[in-house]
């Protein structure tokens, strides 16, 4: 089965050692932003993703915000979906569906939401407790379906801009939080941009992330990507260049790792096409990792074609919009 | 260049009133397309600033979403983020709040636009109190009306220490509350200044570098650009670290005559029937429809309830003396024999401040800088993108020659652009 392929963009890679290895403040260079979701795009990845949190990377020389990061590129770009990561309890639920609608609107349908939790650190930022995630998802989901898709109207006869029925209050309530709408901004493209959230977090998202080593459990309401860090060979093999990042700091991630050739790595893909829908890839270091993958490791990969919108690429159809649907 | 320079923004709102649709054809104003387009015209006519105003609830007429106006608009910093890798010169404001936001998120948004731009990043300051536009917000109608700019100060003063990323920024005061350590490395976006109230004021005096002040007219802003400047004093500011961009409206003709029908040709465009009876639904707060636009006023009383603030936010004046207002307009009506349209037409606050040649402005204009009465305007547009392309085109060249406008950027940061001292 064809496989969609994401790519984790940010910093200098996944490994917390990455900059090191390198000018140590290239990630928050704009072009050099561009210019990995460009490679990432021009080698077939279906989607970039752009991890984030208001607290500092342990070790790291800095990060930006990851909506404006995946905005910037919006306009350089034309087929790869763009995910930044958005934690449900530091933002406006009401400033993060005008965010996410705003970059679907930009990119025309490529859009996507990876949905994060949160810590007492990055709570401390905002002066907040949290809430429960669910809530935030949802609010995000009913203020983008709060524009119908035909409430422009023009008609000029009548002095109409808009036809009022079809724009709504959605009246969301929480148990911390309400939100009346209608959102600021119209409907995006997509109806309801790309959901992504971690299976744990057990939310109503359209990707559901799992590790690498889980696949196999059905997971039926949702597509399911797994992730899985790379590190690969270069000049150098790739359990060297593991030792070398390894001794500079500590990679303390859970997460399933592969570290060998990239023809071992084609061949794991290969296997995991038939229990997920797609991988999401973390390199270890997106300057040594990313040229690999891109001359080695996709061409040699049956991937899913991309579509003009990030819902077609996945095979998601636009979901009806739930005002429409109730006749309100 | 020894003499002063005029400096230029644009406020492109993206909804209201102000926005003449009906003649638009294809061009939506809604589009990223729309937006970038406007955005490289206005760097070939070398303007400092597009500014992108704020969305936070979509306006309404008695309850029910406002059909006749432009609606539908991105979340500013995120489009402006879109627009930072698509231009190359041009300043990119975002009017934002200091009242719906959280000064650690915002704070790090505007850095990081500022960052992804190369330093043409700006941050227009507004303040809002009423809890209509909160229901949209996790703390709605929370800041009672004479704490906006005490919240507004510790906001701008948290953001301005957290660009500074040194070290953690600790606020823990009723107003804001947060403990942060800046992800961003230092940057310092242009600070800009709305309100005109003596506490708006002093928020310019101590924290902004540019103001987006209401005093258009000569009079008014020379009287406000020299109150404004003695008070930076108190600041230990210099009279030229402020610049001073007054909201303007322009028309430009042929002529001078031409330009004046246009003026009011677009008055009365954008006053279509359905607006008119709008317009007087919001002080009535009853339904006029049955009303015809063209006949007398409704001879309904108007309810008793104050002004609501949903079709947009009310000045302070406008929060009372409803009744009064109607009453007044009720003998203007009487006495000069006025239609419902007719009597908006003279009391709706919508003018146009500069109507003329492009000879005419560029020497008004020209007058205002060399008296320091002003340092640029922000200009907004009823028709898009003709207007601007028509600024651009015709207006542009005749303040080039007059040698009060740039003939090529300079410099490459916003800051550069305004010519405003480095911050240090």
């Amino acid at each position: 089965m064809a496989l969609h392929l994401a790519l984790e963009t940010d910093g200098a890679g996944a490994h917390p050692a990455a900059w090191r290895f390198g000018d140590p403040a290239n990630h928050l260079r704009p072009a050099a932003i561009r210019d990995v979701v460009l490679a990432a795009e021009s080698a077939g990845f279906a989607l970039a993703t752009f991890a984030d949190s208001p607290v500092p990377r342990a070790g790291a020389v800095g990060r930006l915000e990851s909506v404006g990061r995946a905005a910037f590129v919006s306009t350089r770009t034309t087929a790869i979906g763009l995910a930044p990561a958005v934690p449900t309890a530091t933002v406006e639920p009401f400033h993060l569906a005008a965010q996410i609608a705003s970059l679907d609107h930009a990119t025309r349908g490529r859009a996507a939401w990876v949905v994060t939790g949160t810590s007492p650190a990055a709570l401390a930022t905002v002066g907040l407790e949290e809430g429960p995630a669910s809530e935030v998802v949802a609010a995000v989901r009913a203020l983008w379906d709060s524009w119908e898709d035909d409430a422009v109207i023009k008609d000029v006869a009548s002095g109409r801009y808009l036809d009022a029925d079809k724009v709504h209050h959605v009246d969301f309530e929480g148990s911390s939080f309400t939100v009346k709408g209608p959102l600021i901004t119209p409907r995006p493209p997509q109806g309801q941009p790309v959901v992504i959230a971690d299976a744990g977090l057990a939310l109503d998202a359209d990707i559901a992330l799992i590790p690498a080593d889980e696949v196999g459990r059905a997971r039926p309401d949702s597509l399911v990507f797994a992730e899985l860090e790379v590190v690969l060979d270069t000049d150098v093999p790739a359990e060297s260049r593991l030792a070398a990042l390894d001794a500079a700091a500590e990679w303390g991630s859970s997460r399933t790792r592969y570290v060998g050739s990239a023809v071992g790595l084609v061949e794991l893909l290969g296997e995991l096409s038939s229990s997920v829908d797609g991988v999401l890839l973390h390199p270890a270091a997106l300057a040594v990792d990313l040229p690999v993958l891109t001359r080695h490791v996709l061409p040699a990969l049956d991937l899913a074609p991309r579509r003009p919108t990030l819902r077609e690429t996945l095979g998601l159809p636009k979901p009806v919009n739930r005002f429409a649907r109730a006749g309100l | 260049m020894s003499d002063a320079q005029l400096h230029l923004g644009l406020f492109y709102t993206g909804v209201g009133g102000q926005y003449l649709w009906q003649e638009a054809g294809d061009f939506d104003h809604t589009t990223i397309d729309a937006y970038l387009s406007v955005a490289k015209t206005l760097e070939r006519g070398l303007f400092d600033a597009f500014f992108l105003g704020e969305g936070l609830r979509v306006r309404e007429n008695r309850g029910r979403i406002l059909e006749t106006d432009v609606a539908g608009r991105p979340d500013a910093i995120t489009q402006l983020a879109a627009l930072a890798g698509a231009t190359e010169h041009i300043g990119l404001v975002a009017t934002q709040n200091a009242t719906y936001n959280f000064p650690a998120d915002l704070a790090r948004r505007l850095a990081t636009l500022d960052v992804l731009s190369g330093g043409r990043a700006g941050w227009n300051v507004v303040t809002t109190d009423n809890a209509w536009t909160g229901a949209n917000f996790r703390r709605g109608g929370w800041l009672p009306h004479e704490r906006r700019y005490e919240r507004a100060e510790q906001f701008v003063s948290a953001a301005k220490e957290i660009w500074a990323a040194e070290r953690t920024v600790e606020r823990h005061t009723d107003l804001v509350e947060l403990s942060v350590t800046p992800t961003v490395p230092r940057t310092r976006p242009v600070v800009l200044q709305a309100g005109d109230s003596p506490g708006g004021r002093d928020l310019a005096a101590r924290h902004a570098d540019a103001v987006f002040s209401g005093n258009t007219e000569y009079p008014k802003a020379l009287a406000y650009a020299t109150d404004l400047r003695s008070r930076l004093a108190g600041y230990g500011r210099s009279p030229d670290s402020l610049r001073i961009l007054p909201g303007a409206s322009v028309v430009l003709g042929a002529t001078d005559a031409e330009a004046q029908e246009r003026a009011e040709w677009l008055r009365r465009e954008l006053l279509t029937p359905r607006r008119a009876i709008g317009f007087l639904e919001q002080y009535w707060d009853k339904d006029l429809s049955a009303y015809d636009p063209d006949g007398p006023l409704p001879d309904v009383e108007p309810s008793s309830a104050e002004l609501d603030p949903s079709r947009g936010t009310l000045t302070i004046s406008d929060r009372t003396g409803k009744l009064d207002r109607i009453r007044q307009w009720r003998e203007l009506a009487a006495e000069k024999n006025l239609s419902i349209r007719e009597l908006v037409l003279q009391v709706q606050p919508t003018r146009h401040d500069f109507i003329g040649t492009p000879s005419r402005i560029a020497d008004e204009w020209a007058h205002y800088v060399r008296t320091r009465a002003v340092d640029g305007f922000i200009l907004g547009a009823d028709r898009l993108p003709t207007g601007v392309e028509e600024i651009v085109d015709r207006l542009i060249p005749e303040l080039q020659e007059r040698g009060v406008y740039r003939t090529s950027y300079t410099g490459s940061t916003l800051r550069e652009h305004l010519d405003l001292p480095t911050v240090d």
